[in-house]
């Protein structure tokens, strides 16, 4: 292949070492004892490749610096303390209600101290902003097969990510001891009870005794600032190491190869990119705090095991398992003085065990599918792997439908819909429409995959309608640019394996084997090849092979708009 | 396949400004505001009447618009396939004010939950109408201005009584109508109303006559003062600043979250787009030295 | 070990040759002197206006008071004034800093791709050797192998210290047994004679307090704070903090009347339990645990506006719809000295199932 033309340089001389100024001095002091020198000149220029959706992780992992600055922030007027005092603060409605610490020293932060709610919203829209950019970059990851070898660690490193984060903003959102925080950990503490043999024993050791009790709070307090913070800051790094390490994939296009990266250095254009989107993500967390009031617990008032709210839902990340949950029917087993709660236990703690191991082991599976073990750094467009992508899709809609259900009351309400027959609809739908999707999707994926090979052998369509002598009609296509053309056929389409190739290298046909080549060829048995080199020629043979005789006009539609001169004036005449 | 001259696709200068169609629009809905209200008869001269006058006239307003369901005298009417309309004996004015003042009644079509609508009858003749349930037997009557208002009360009083009435709230009527009084949903369909353009009169009825599906909050359940103190609550969270900002529907995580992702990772996606963008190409060649233009 | 052959890249099928990185394409900013100087301009303006909403972020949290104490002009177009002034000009100062960097990187910075050879992942194969050899080397001269007593004792040793780790959380909360479980989970503070009070007041209640269709939300007497200590009843344990907490998360009642007509007694709901149509409830959703109220007068139907089991209090508390599996537990009622008091405890165990909960 040619990468002649791909330049290493940014086209200006290195900058020579002038004059010892005090830049040099200060890196000099430093270097005498860090050593750094050796480490940075690789990384200081670092290339990494430009595209939108390589920033989404970045969203997660600013949204992560905003919601540690807000948070030491909280910290100073938080009082993590169920310890029970009669609140006498700003707040009219509530003066001279007994609450927790926790709930009055929340109600200070947000009518007591100045720019406390602000602080406390934008920690609160950082945490959904968090958990949603980790999803929507797992979900880019997924589609463009960037898990592939040698990433399977980094996967899985993000897959913690998400489950640590989704067990922060849980712990964040108990803290408060409000109406809402308090029944969301009333439903975690009834689910925990229900859980097979230990559950009482995890549940009492947890709350200390019988739910709520008093050190459920801090604990959870501890859980929150410390031990989980902790744990993603650490695989944050880890994740951020291997990313660096690896380099970052790139599309495949003119110049980018298996072999090289494509882009920008890390200074100046990355460090300005990057560091301006912190700045951002953090402008748009304030405004969103500024503008739009989450978790009002003014309103929830505080927490009492005797009330409740509708829309008593859990922050929209806990809206799958509350989804599962909502739908589950009431089955549960007695049997010799003990009790099973399959309505809880399933939905609660089994399922999504299962949804994330599932999606944690999925590069594992397509390895093993497809066989491959070679490197990957070139991505897939979706739908270069229908399949996958279907799966995905298919996984989404499971989520959607989940979270819908999780909020089944508030459509009802919204859409005046039956409450009832949204359950119904669900306890059917998720099983039925995923897999519908799936096919559907998959189905798209290679209607696709056919459309970039008809471009590439046949050309696009120019939107020039031409009229032949007899009358017909017929649309005149031209070839694509070189660049385009080459963009179409650089990524590479999983190939399925024929059973006949299943054999191992000792031409022992094991069962296994067998098994394999049948799933292959279930997932990928439909997939387009791309056009090989001797049909891109031929057709671009044929393509010109048209243009020579179509009066030798280039046709790029303006011998047709009225005001050019076109032979055979007189076809147009009337 | 770069597009080099972006000006080509610039807009005509003559082009409307955005603003202009929405302006005209707005001029057409005040005019036909202005001409409706023309046109509408001023409301017409109260004049007091005696009890059974009005007895009277409601008996007629009600043999027109309610006895095809309640029945001739208003002993409620059940068909076969279970449509009726329930016996008003004994619901009290106060029901006939809450249910046709709030134009849950005339029902259009018998259904497991009234619709508010348009109040199809005026003040008088719900008054009329009430009478004349009143009269079939007894029942709670419409409550006075001083019973569903503190104004009796000192100012500390008041804020005592708001207190309590937010603690009432939210331990008797939350679970329905949400923290927020943004109403929630019921089972099969129906729902729980949300308090927010209801009459502090309408929702003190409404607890006392448990319109509906809605349970009975009679006197001997809430006091009549901690009634007030529930009314007086709800008007005082009304009045608060939004202090957080607006409010998203007070629907609690679920708009949240909607929120979170459409305008949240939305906006944020689209500075990600912006960011990864190319920006405009110069059809000139660089300069070394870069001259004027 | 991978065949080290797995770890090159895939190689990729091009029936299209590769056509090299395009030529740069420059910016009306890297040739125009003018667009440069405007780019700069704009630049810099966004900075400057940055530094404008930080001056005025801090004149917003001197200038405008936050409770009504302390000064007059607390909302702003229904806001809380000084929150917004605040979010607001804190947003747009973070902003403004972005999108000027952006601008800048955009515009002014050299914009040429560059190309870096990437590396591949895994280590040379000599480098694998060498490591192997180190590892071997290391393990051989500890002797781990040759020596199984050492290495089993040792192992066994910190096995053993694991021990002290995981007892020592014991004291976290109370261990589950029988006799523990049965002063917990399987009681609530209603016994014979108990008041039934009203929810927030805390006063009891007569027979003829509740019309057809009333519902009230109820505590047992000693769970609703009095206001003065001669307001307390004799005998009774008025309960706070914590403990009130704990003991309202399992006592929480609700209290309906209905048409006496309309009820279907049953062996788990007998006639006896009930006066008058007046029927008590537990509170807490046998699901999951949320307090319920969402009743419908007509159908005597409860809703659980967390998971939306819905329970039909006329028929014994049966489940008609929803995740929950077990029936409502019903309170047996009946009246002393003019007020509702309970005959005894719930006659199992209120709120969420458990392994060890012994349901017929």
């Amino acid at each position: 292949m040619s990468t002649e033309s791909v330049a290493t340089t940014n086209g200006k001389t290195a900058a020579t070492a002038k004059k010892q100024g005090k830049g040099a001095k200060v890196v000099g002091w430093a270097d005498d004892r860090l050593g750094l020198a050796t480490v940075a000149k690789k990384n200081i220029r670092k290339i990494f490749p430009d595209h939108w959706s390589f920033m989404l992780g970045e969203i997660a992992l600013w949204s992560f610096v905003v919601l540690l600055i807000t948070g030491v922030f909280l910290t100073f007027w938080f009082k993590p303390s169920m310890g029970e005092i009669q609140y006498m603060g700003s707040y009219e409605q509530l003066k001279g209600v007994h609450m927790s610490e926790a709930m009055a020293s929340t109600l200070d932060i947000s009518f007591d101290v100045r720019g406390g709610l602000l602080m406390r919203q934008m920690h609160h829209w950082a945490a959904m902003l968090f958990i949603a950019a980790m999803l929507v970059h797992m979900a880019r990851v997924f589609l463009t097969g960037a898990f592939r070898k040698p990433r399977e660690v980094n996967w899985l490193i993000g897959g913690l990510l998400i489950l640590l984060g989704i067990v922060e903003g849980f712990a964040g959102y108990s803290l408060p001891d409000d109406l809402l925080s308090g029944t969301g950990l009333r439903i975690a503490q009834g689910m925990m009870q229900a859980t097979p043999v230990v559950g009482t024993y995890m549940s009492f050791f947890l709350f200390g005794g019988e739910f709520p009790g008093e050190i459920i709070i801090p604990r959870l307090y501890m859980i929150h600032i410390l031990l989980v913070p902790a744990l993603i800051l650490a695989l944050i790094g880890a994740h951020m190491l291997l990313l660096v390490y690896h380099k970052h994939t790139q599309w495949p296009g003119p110049g980018r190869t298996e072999e090289n990266v494509v882009g920008f250095p890390m200074l100046p254009v990355y460090a300005a990119k990057a560091g301006g989107f912190f700045f951002i993500v953090f402008g748009m967390t304030a405004l969103m705090g500024a503008l739009m009031t989450i978790n009002p617990v003014w309103k929830y008032g505080p927490y009492n095991p005797s009330q409740v709210t509708a829309g008593s839902q859990p922050d929209w990340y806990m809206g799958i398992a509350e989804g599962m949950l909502r739908i589950m029917p009431g089955w549960e087993t007695h049997l010799w003085g003990l009790t099973l709660s399959w309505n809880v236990f399933i939905p609660g703690l089994m399922m999504p065990v299962v949804l994330l191991g599932l999606v944690l082991a999925w590069p594992f599976l397509e390895a093993w599918v497809t066989g491959d073990r070679r490197e990957h750094h070139l991505l897939q467009r979706p739908r270069e792997a229908p399949s996958r992508t279907a799966f995905l899709v298919a996984m989404m809609t499971l989520y959607g439908l989940l979270w819908a259900a999780g909020g089944n009351d508030v459509l009802a309400v919204l859409f005046h819909l039956n409450l009832n027959h949204i359950t119904y609809f669900m306890r059917i739908g998720v099983f039925v429409i995923p897999v519908i999707v799936f096919f559907f999707v998959r189905r798209w994926c290679i209607s696709l995959q056919r459309h970039d090979n008809e471009m590439l052998t046949h050309g696009y369509e120019s939107g020039v309608i031409n009229r032949s002598p007899e009358g017909g009609y017929s649309e005149r296509h031209l070839p694509l640019s070189p660049d385009h053309a080459y963009r179409l056929t650089a990524g590479d389409r999983v190939k399925a394996i024929e059973e006949s190739d299943a054999a191992d290298a000792n031409g022992v046909r094991g069962k296994g084997n067998t098994r394999r080549a049948k799933l292959s060829q279930a997932l990928y048995g439909h997939d387009v090849d791309a056009p090989t080199a001797e049909e891109i020629e031929d057709g671009r043979r044929h393509l010109e092979h048209d243009l020579d005789h179509d009066d030798h006009h280039s046709a790029d539609g303006h011998q047709y708009d009225g005001r050019h001169e076109v032979e055979g004036e007189s076809l147009r005449g009337h | 396949m770069r597009l080099l001259n972006r000006s080509a696709g610039r807009v005509s200068r003559l082009r409307r400004g955005p603003l202009a169609g929405l302006l005209v629009l707005l001029l057409g809905l005040m005019f036909t505001g202005a001409l409706y209200s023309a046109f509408t008869p001023a409301q017409a001269e109260k004049a007091s009447k005696s009890d059974d006058e009005l007895i009277q006239e409601g008996r007629q307003l009600f043999l027109v618009g309610c006895s095809f369901c309640h029945g001739q005298n208003g002993e409620g009417i059940t068909s076969q396939n279970g449509q009726y309309g329930p016996s008003l004996v004994g619901v009290g004015a106060a029901s006939v004010d809450f249910q046709v003042g709030t134009g849950r009644m005339p029902m259009q079509q018998p259904g497991q939950q009234a619709a508010t609508k348009d109040q199809a009858y005026s003040q008088d003749e719900v008054d009329a109408l009430a009478a004349y349930v009143a009269s079939l037997g007894p029942g709670p009557s419409i409550p006075d201005k001083a019973e569903y208002s503190l104004d009796n009360l000192s100012e500390d009083e008041q804020r005592e009584a708001v207190v309590r009435g937010g603690q009432l709230f939210l331990t008797n009527c939350t679970a329905c109508h949400n923290f927020d009084g943004s109403g929630g949903a019921m089972p099969e369909g129906k729902t729980a109303p949300s308090l927010k353009n209801t009459s502090d009169k309408h929702i003190y009825e409404a607890m006392l006559t448990g319109p509906q599906q809605m349970d009975v909050f009679s006197n001997g359940n809430i006091a009549p003062e901690d009634k007030a103190a529930i009314i007086a609550y709800l008007n005082s969270i009304e009045d608060n600043a939004g202090y957080g900002g607006f409010s998203l529907g007070g629907l609690g995580p679920v708009s949240e979250g909607m929120f979170a992702w459409i305008l949240g990772i939305g906006g944020l996606v689209g500075f990600a787009y912006w960011i990864a963008a190319h920006s405009t190409r110069s059809e000139k060649t660089e300069h070394p030295e870069g001259t004027d233009a | 070990m991978t065949d080290h052959h797995d770890n090159l890249p895939a190689p990729v099928d091009e029936p299209i040759a590769n056509p090299g990185l395009p030529a740069h394409e420059p910016r009306p900013t890297d040739v125009d002197k003018v667009a440069e100087k405007r780019a700069e301009r704009q630049v810099a303006t966004f900075f400057f206006l940055s530094m404008a909403c930080a001056v005025l972020f801090v004149v917003a949290y001197y200038g405008i008071s936050l409770t009504e104490e302390s000064g007059d002009n607390t909302t702003f177009a229904g806001l809380g004034a000084s929150h917004v002034a605040l979010g607001v000009t804190l947003g747009l100062a973070l902003m403004f800093i972005g999108i000027g960097i952006i601008q800048w990187a955009r515009k002014l910075m050299a914009d040429v791709e560059i190309a870096e050879m990437r590396h591949p992942v895994a280590s040379s194969a000599a480098d694998r050797v060498e490591t192997l050899a180190a590892l071997n080397d290391g393990l051989e001269e500890s002797g781990i192998a040759r020596r199984p007593l050492v290495r089993n004792s040792l192992l066994g040793a910190v096995g053993f210290v694991g021990i002290p780790l995981i007892v020592s959380f014991t004291d976290l909360g109370p261990v589950a047994t029988p006799t523990v479980r049965r002063n917990t989970l399987e009681k609530t503070v209603w016994k014979e004679g108990t008041r039934v009070v009203r929810d927030v007041t805390g006063t009891p209640i007569k027979v003829e307090d509740l019309e057809i269709g009333d519902l009230m939300n109820c505590e047992p007497e000693g769970l609703v704070p009095v206001h003065s200590e001669e307001d307390e009843r004799e005998g009774v344990e008025y309960l706070e903090g914590a403990e009130l907490q704990s003991a309202k998360a399992k006592a929480a009642l609700i209290l309906l009347r209905m048409e006496p007509k309309d009820q279907t007694f049953s062996e788990r709901s007998p006639e006896n339990w009930s006066i008058h149509g007046i029927v008590a409830y537990s509170k807490i959703c046998t699901h999951v645990g949320c307090p319920i109220s969402l009743n419908e007068q007509q159908s005597h139907h409860l809703l659980c506006p967390c998971h939306q089991s819905t329970f039909d209090l006329a028929d014994g508390g049966r489940v008609v719809f929803g995740p929950a599996a077990r029936p409502l537990p019903q309170l047996p009622l009946t009246v002393e000295d003019g007020y509702l008091v309970a005959q005894s405890d719930f006659r199992e165990p209120v709120g969420p199932s458990y392994w060890e909960r012994d349901s017929k």
